[in-house]
């Protein structure tokens, strides 16, 4: 009997329904309040999200409530966290790739090649190729299917500290620290043209424009510790502007989607040029010291361009800018464009620079310089590097913080998305690599292997594979 | 020299003889034949001290030339290509010391059970039994001699508890104590401040060993952690060996040279 009354209590309560909101990330709502039985789970969710947002195919989304994520059934959830059942829930739904990229964990070569230490290592936007700027003053180019060296491209003075691809994959970019910057043919190994020559002072830093903008990809802009950035024209091969006002360094260069120059500088300011005068738009204050690094909430797709996890290859160059201006709307959303700028003063900023010339959010937490910064794939979420031995994991719209993975015992230097925004790739001067969920917020994998500090990380845009680089001068390549 | 201004009284009322300017133009011509003449003709102790101040005097007017000849016209810096890479986001900072990664730690595991290791210091003084331990007189006429004071720094550890006062034979006066140890790495030249953990082999026999007295040429080892350290496999290394290169029980602390 007693047996029967439970039961009985139990369909009573499952019986019970919620009101429920469905929101996008953004925070617009989709479709009216509803009540949903608390048997619902994600599954449901996700049933109900692509009826009402009436896509052809069933994407998959993750579901949060109050910034935590829902994986049991509403029921569950509410008893679990006792949230009122009388107000109206708010879920925010999360469209997730479509493609699942699997972690990396063993490293499958490692091939020597260089004399002195990677300074720098970058997948081509299609993933085919892979190219790597080292202390030896040379680039190398590596094959990926043989995983043995391909060219060595040799023509720089100094050490080459950067290098840039094109994101149509075409012309590959490298600076040194003698200021020179050299335009490479990725399929022979031979420089195009003459090393071009206008820094005095060595590069920190290259980005090209987005094939959106203007297909083939022709200029880049180059920032360097003289305190000016110059775009270049890699047809013409020459300097057309060059962009002077800060009073220091300038750390960090970004070409963004529409068309405008973030620079970030050591003397703590970042400042906004229009790229068809060179003239200043805006200059954004509120750091405290230098300004280490900037990252844009679409910069993933402004380096792939047309490219995706499906591999195709196009022929003309128009296809490509549609292809590619398509994938940017997509990621762009509705919003402006969200910046985000890591200091030496511990902290960050999320600014929407074409808003407001103050800082949405600041994003305090580390407690050592923050070196690296990083926006999902996505948008959705924002990863922080600092010396501090760990990785921040931060909300990519709000700002918010959300985990802080740690398990380094060195200072962190890089780090490097996978492209379904799933996985979190960290490098460090205590040799490691290790790979973080972002759903579990736990580490997935440790990559132990290099002989010392590693520099330079990349994860390639199809998923596949990982090359790291650092003091010990080799280049490992690890797959899943 | 004059003494006096006679010569430029004389110059101011009478002028300059007609011929001076003339003979101090020459004889400042013929001063640098001269000098050469000199300096050929000295001989001895006088000779050599004036081809030394002569030399001097050549070094230095090249480098003056060369100063001067270092033009204005400022040409391309180009540095040569120097060793220690790093890139573009640690070229504004010193980077501080860092240890390297561990050698194999299979290698390490059996020099462990060996008992031997490659140290700096192979041979050191033996400490004897009377240097090491001073007779305490117990009881209550004083006459028992069963205690001993050890009179070398050791180490106890952090869960030591004494034994009861009355059966104790070996006393470790607390002053002597020390739980820190100033390490150096042997490559990079740098010392850290480290904790022990425990006294591995002192040379002068086990039975030191077991009391934890560290003298000179004593292995101890030494927690790591703060070096962060990690073998090839990944793991973080946390304890490592040291060998004692001072005498403690003069200096008052404990310098150690580390066992890479």
């Amino acid at each position: 009997m007693e047996v029967e009354a439970a039961g009985v209590e139990e369909e009573r309560e499952m019986n019970n329904s919620v009101m429920c909101q469905l929101t996008d990330p953004e925070g617009t709502p989709l479709g009216p309040s509803m009540y949903l039985p608390q048997s619902a789970g994600p599954k449901e969710l996700q049933q109900m999200v692509n009826k009402l947002l009436s896509n052809e195919e069933k994407l998959p989304y993750a579901f949060f409530i109050s910034n935590h994520e829902l994986v049991v059934q509403l029921g569950s959830y509410l008893q679990n966290n006792k949230v009122s059942v009388e107000k109206v829930l708010t879920i925010v739904y999360q469209a997730q790739a479509v493609f699942r990229i699997r972690p990396v964990t063993r490293c499958s070569s490692t091939i020597t090649g260089h004399t002195e230490a990677v300074l720098s290592v970058a997948f081509s936007p299609d993933g085919r190729q892979l190219a790597s700027g080292s202390g030896d003053t040379t680039v190398r180019l590596w094959d990926l299917n043989t995983q043995t060296p391909l060219f060595t491209c040799k023509g720089h003075k100094n050490w080459v500290l950067c290098i840039a691809w094109s994101p149509d994959g075409k012309h590959l970019v490298s600076g040194s620290k003698a200021g020179e910057l050299q335009c490479w043919d990725p399929q022979t190994g031979k420089p195009s043209g003459n090393p071009l020559i206008g820094h005095k002072k060595w590069i920190t830093g290259i980005s090209w424009e987005p094939v959106h903008l203007n297909a083939p990809c022709r200029r880049f802009v180059s920032a360097s510790k003289d305190g000016d950035a110059r775009i270049w024209d890699a047809s013409l091969r020459k300097c057309v502007m060059c962009l002077t006002g800060h009073t220091l360094a300038i750390t960090c260069v970004k070409w963004g989607g529409d068309g405008v120059i973030y620079t970030g500088s050591q003397d703590c300011t970042i400042k906004m040029w229009e790229t068809s005068q060179g003239k200043l738009i805006r200059e954004l204050k509120g750091h405290g010291h230098w300004v280490n690094s900037l990252a844009l909430s679409t910069e993933y797709v402004l380096r792939t361009g047309a490219y995706d996890h499906t591999c195709k290859q196009y022929s003309s160059p128009e296809e490509m800018k549609k292809v590619a201006l398509e994938r940017y709307k997509k990621t762009k959303g509705n919003g402006p464009e969200r910046l985000v700028s890591g200091s030496d003063d511990f902290t960050m900023f999320l600014w929407e620079p074409s808003v407001s010339k103050q800082p949405k959010t600041r994003m305090t937490g580390h407690q050592q310089l923050v070196n690296h910064v990083y926006f999902s794939p996505d948008g959705q979420w924002i990863a922080s590097a600092s010396f501090d031995k760990s990785v921040k994991l931060w909300n990519g719209i709000t700002g918010k913080f959300v985990a802080a993975f740690r398990g380094h015992v060195g200072p962190v230097y890089q780090i490097s998305w996978s492209a379904d925004s799933r996985l979190l790739l960290s490098g460090s001067k205590d040799s490691t690599l290790k790979i973080w969920d972002i759903r579990t917020q736990k580490l997935k994998q440790d990559l132990p292997g290099h002989a010392d500090e590693v520099f330079a990380v990349d994860w390639s845009p199809d998923g596949e594979k990982v090359a790291s680089g650092g003091r010990d001068r080799v280049l490992k390549l690890w797959m899943g | 020299m004059p003494q006096g201004d006679y010569i430029d009284l004389h110059r101011k009322r009478n002028g300059y003889r007609h011929d001076h300017f003339e003979r101090k133009r020459k004889k400042e011509a013929r001063e640098v034949h001269k000098r050469s003449q000199i300096a050929q003709k000295t001989l001895g102790i006088k000779g050599k001290m004036l081809t030394k101040k002569r030399y001097a005097e050549k070094a230095l007017m090249k480098k003056t030339l060369a100063m001067h000849e270092e033009s204005s016209s400022r040409r391309k810096v180009d540095d040569d290509v120097q060793e220690g890479a790093v890139p573009a986001y640690l070229l504004d900072r010193d980077s501080t010391t860092r240890a390297k990664v561990l050698s194999n730690t299979v290698k390490q595991k059996r020099k462990e059970k060996a008992g031997k290791w490659e140290v700096p210091l192979p041979k050191v003084r033996p400490v004897a039994e009377d240097e090491m331990f001073r007779v305490i007189r117990s009881g209550k006429r004083k006459t028992k001699q069963w205690k001993r004071m050890i009179t070398k720094a050791t180490f106890v550890g952090p869960s030591f508890t004494r034994k009861p006062p009355k059966y104790e034979r070996f006393i470790r006066p607390s002053g002597l104590r020390f739980t820190k140890a100033h390490v150096t790495h042997p490559e990079l030249k740098c010392t850290f401040n480290l904790e022990i953990i425990g006294v591995k082999k002192n040379p002068n026999g086990p039975m030191y060993t077991s009391l934890g007295v560290i003298t000179k040429g004593t292995v101890i080892e030494v927690n790591v952690s703060e070096l962060g350290l990690v073998t090839p496999a990944g793991k973080v290394v946390w304890g490592k060996y040291a060998q004692v290169t001072n005498n403690p029980e003069n200096d008052g602390c404990i310098n150690a040279v580390l066992l890479v």
